[in-house]
């Protein structure tokens, strides 16, 4: 099948206006005969689920957790971009435009991110009048901070928990449809197939997590809006049930994936401590405004510091690398996400990493301490030479700005980054490819529809900092409500969808012969021997930064760990019971595969570009080298029976209003 | 570490539960709680002892999905953690552990550690919420100023996580300080006035329903919260109610 974009013709900043006023209507009156399923209940989910509900239509809400308030979008700590320009600071809805794609590497799509450039503004509109409740300054207005790779102030926030404020609005908002009968919510629901018939997405199978009984569900449209896949590293910043297996299942039935290696890794997260170890913590972005990063200049202190003979704070000045400070003296600590993880990556892999695991750099605050202390001092007329009051009034500072961070760091790591270095280390957190859609964020499935974290299109090869719940809630409140009803208006005739359909009887049979085969097998090993199995394979070969022997390497150990996977799970109890293995053991089947794919797509692109490294391509300086000319384009997989088959597609990309540069941060 | 687990287990709803006891060896001071529970986890397994079922997702403290009643305690010993920001170093060597779900009428259990709070999920659709659908014309977000002193306040009652440690705490197993969080943040926002008197009388409503018991102001609710939801809410809900109530 070919790729069609569908773009709307005419200039960049109309495209959307004209689209939107020239598409395809349902009327009031037959918006009651049609029904649509939503997968999943963060940011994107949520938004959907309460906006196509408001307009009339019949919504089904699916998630796994017990609520969908729990969904991962939650635990977005730092803010929201829009243009609004409320600082009076120059932006505009063409600078968060042009930010996004450049911050993306100029790998996403130019019409898609303009679109959510426009409709940003209205996010803001629309959760303030919900109650969400922003930050405000002291006149009763919103306030706005400033976030890494842009030169304005644009990201609002409420502290440190976002993303938990924006999706409990998202909640409320489908709680009071939920209330008026128009969302029908299935909390401890799994999606686990699609169900096509004559060619168009016509409904899901569900497995109901308490009972374990299989449902079937049909739907005039089916919207997939479960999130990334970021969990295919086993250890990552999501949470434990964030799986790829609603997207997974779906390019099984004919989605295309798109750009599936994208990955973010965000450089400042907690250190591994141990084996044990099931997730890892975040420290937002917002600490490198103050935290300079470094590691000893001598391989002895580092070892001194290994064996606990050396505290870091006894280290002299000039024995200290702040490395970034060194390589990049314009943007200095506040390099994009992608630069930092791979300058902290490069200088453990020389020997320099802090802790016992050899991987780990310092984030230092003492410096910023005494910079906040001495203003406070001066200030206040207190004697600025008096280094235990500038401390002092400096750790308070720092304390109102990050109070909540410093807090969360010592409760998992045990010590006080008041008074020594937080330790951090790059961590698996967001990832940019997804399913593929069209300007309609339609799959390549008529009728079956992604959005949010779960598509690919709006961030390129590299998210900027605040863009995905901005790009999130988009998708949900703003874009798809509209473009949906486009494909709708063809279905206003067919009636409720027959369940008894024999592609339903089809894809329910598979779905039951699946988790059979899984509680039969009775093997030797439990469901995470395999996850962490898989997530060793992808951060050693596909992490930051790969090379074709070793994603060849990966794409053959994948493919051995799954074929050893059927044979030798262990599944304990039964399929008709709250079996939480046996849901786990679907969604890493389902990584299994992903992690192949993904290793198949990092190995074709030789360039590297945002968040993909090749270590073939990089210039003198060991930077990332993009190759514009061979690789301007989407890659867009189909699937034919299995990973290694997948057949690319590739979408052109054409940028008409940017001219595409080179990134230096030098 | 070497420990002593004392851990309730219940095939579901309707099966009889009890407590059961696993000795679990070289637990790591620098383990969250859940990954000690992970680790006897995979331990069961390996003796073909059915795994423990426990709620959790996010495990940074946010989503509110895990719920154990850990010592007595809701989210156990340290004070503004979730379950799983709960690290071993809060434990000693050889110290003998009590695990038991979240215990209250209006939360049926489902599986051993694992509770059913969708009670609280209806609580929220009887009325938190604003009625304002989405439409791209809302106006302008900063065209009502809020006093900044009452935006703090809404915010700090709008940071529940919804995990249900105060109904759990409670003696009565009441909800009042998990209903009044919501019904403040709005009665503290211009956008939320307009039916804050629909608003809280629904939401009452529907908590009385539930089954869940009366507030009788001992505040173990606060002292549990892992995100220390003050107990003034509780007082604004009634001044609410007592509102609503008058106003008919």
């Amino acid at each position: 099948m070919a790729l069609e974009s569908k773009i709307p013709k005419g200039p960049l900043s109309d495209k959307w206006t004209n689209h939107k006023s020239k598409i395809n209507l349902v009327s009031p009156a037959n918006k009651r005969a049609i029904d649509i399923i939503v997968v999943g209940t963060g940011l994107a989910g949520a938004s959907a689920s309460a906006t196509l509900a408001e307009l009339g239509y019949n919504v089904k809400t699916f998630c796994f957790q017990d609520s969908p308030r729990r969904a991962h979008s939650i635990a977005a700590q730092g803010g929201i971009n829009a243009a609004k320009n409320y600082q009076g600071d120059g932006d505009s809805t063409y600078r968060l435009f042009y930010d996004t794609i450049k911050g993306g590497d100029y790998r996403s799509r130019e019409a898609n991110v303009h679109r959510l450039a426009e409709v940003s503004t209205n996010i803001i509109d629309q959760c303030v009048a919900q109650g969400v409740p922003f930050a405000r300054d002291y006149g009763g207005l919103l306030d706005n901070r400033s976030f890494g790779g842009v030169l304005v102030s644009r990201t609002f926030y409420a502290k440190g928990q976002t993303g938990q404020q924006l999706l409990l609005g998202a909640y409320s908002a489908m709680n009071r449809q939920i209330g008026r009968g128009k969302i029908k919510m299935y909390n401890r629901h799994e999606m686990m197939d699609l169900v096509v018939v004559d060619g168009k997405a016509r409904g899901i199978i569900t497995r109901n997590l308490v009972d374990g009984k299989i449902e079937r569900h049909g739907a005039h449209a089916v919207v997939i809006a479960s999130g990334g896949y970021g969990n295919v590293f086993f250890l990552s910043t999501n949470a434990m049930g964030s799986n790829v297996s609603a997207g997974w299942k779906i390019h099984k039935k004919g989605a295309h994936f798109a750009n599936p290696c994208y990955t973010q890794i965000h450089p400042t997260c907690i250190p591994v401590s141990g084996d044990h170890q099931s997730k890892l913590t975040l420290m937002s972005e917002s600490l490198r405004n103050d935290g300079r990063i470094w590691v000893p200049k001598n391989i002895e202190d580092v070892k001194a510091i290994r064996e606990g003979k050396l505290k870091p704070i006894e280290i002299a000045e000039e024995n200290r690398d702040y490395y970034l400070e060194r390589r990049y003296p314009a943007f200095g600590n506040l390099v994009p996400r992608d630069v930092a993880s791979r300058a902290a990556k490069e200088r453990c892999d020389a020997g320099y990493g802090v802790n016992k695991t050899g991987e780990a750099v310092y984030l230092d605050f003492a410096a910023a301490i005494v910079r906040y202390g001495s203003e406070q001092a001066h200030v206040k007329g207190l004697d600025e030479n008096d280094a235990a009051l500038v401390k002092k009034l400096g750790q308070e500072v720092v304390r109102a700005k990050y109070g909540n961070l410093f807090q969360m760091y010592e409760k998992i790591v045990d010590q006080d980054p008041y008074e020594t270095p937080m330790m951090i280390y790059p961590a698996v957190h967001y990832t940019m490819g997804g399913v593929w859609v069209d300007y309609n964020l339609m799959t390549s499935i008529p009728g079956c529809y992604a959005i949010g974290e779960a598509n690919f299109s709006d961030h390129g090869a590299n998210r900027l900092g605040a863009s995905a719940l901005m790009q999130g809630l988009a998708d949900g409140y703003f874009v798809l409500p509209y473009t949906i009803g486009d494909y709708l208006a063809d279905d206003i005739r067919t009636g409720k969808i027959d369940t008894s359909h024999p592609e339903f009887e089809k894809a329910e049979a598979a779905v039951k012969a699946q988790l059979e085969s899984f509680v039969n097998t009775k093997g030797k090993n439990t469901v995470d021997y395999y996850h962490r199995k898989l997530g060793k394979i992808m951060w050693d070969k596909c992490g930051m930064s790969r090379n074709a022997k070793g994603l060849k390497e990966a794409i053959a150990d994948i493919k051995a760990l799954r074929e050893d996977f059927y044979k030798n799970v262990n599944v304990p109890g039964t399929t008709s019971e709250f079996n939480e293995q046996l849901a786990k053991a679907g969604r890493v089947a389902d990584f299994l595969e992903l992690g192949e794919l993904f290793a198949k797509d990092a190995l074709e692109r030789t360039e590297s570009c945002g968040g993909h490294f090749r270590e073939e391509s990089q210039t003198p300086e060991g930077e990332a080298l993009r190759n514009d000319k061979e690789f301007t384009f989407v890659s867009a997989w189909e699937y034919k029976g299995e990973p290694s088959k997948a057949k690319l597609h590739k979408e052109k990309l054409d940028y008409e209003e940017i001219e595409v540069k080179t990134r230096s941060y030098k | 570490m070497n420990l002593t687990l004392k851990v309730w287990r219940q095939a579901n709803a309707e099966a009889k539960g009890k407590m059961e006891t696993y000795p679990i060896a070289d637990v790591s001071p620098d383990m969250s709680f859940l990954e000690m529970m992970d680790v006897l986890n995979e331990q069961l397994m390996g003796q073909g002892v059915d795994p423990i079922a426990f709620d959790h997702d996010c495990r940074e403290g946010i989503c509110g999905m895990c719920s154990m009643f850990i010592n007595g305690e809701a989210h156990g010993p340290d004070r503004l953690v979730t379950t799983c920001q709960l690290h071993m170093r809060k434990f000693k060597d050889g110290d003998t552990i009590t695990i038991e779900p979240f215990r209250a009428q209006a939360f049926p259990v489902i599986k051993d550690l694992t509770v059913d709070r969708s009670a609280f999920d209806r609580v929220q659709q009887a009325g938190g919420f604003v009625s304002v659908n989405t439409s791209g014309n809302t106006q302008d977000a900063n065209s009502i100023p809020i006093d900044k002193h009452d935006a703090d306040k809404a915010f700090d009652a709008a940071t529940c996580i919804g995990c249900g440690a105060c109904v759990a705490s409670c003696k009565n197993a009441s909800a009042m300080l998990f209903v009044s969080a919501k019904v403040s943040q709005y009665a503290l926002l211009p956008q939320g006035k307009v039916e804050a008197t629909d608003r809280v009388m629904n939401m009452v409503k529907q908590m009385d329903e539930e089954g869940f018991g009366n507030c009788t102001n001992t505040g173990a609710c606060e002292v549990e919260c892992p995100k220390g939801i003050s107990l003034e809410n509780i007082a604004r809900m009634n001044r609410e109610y007592l509102y609503a109530s008058l106003k008919g």
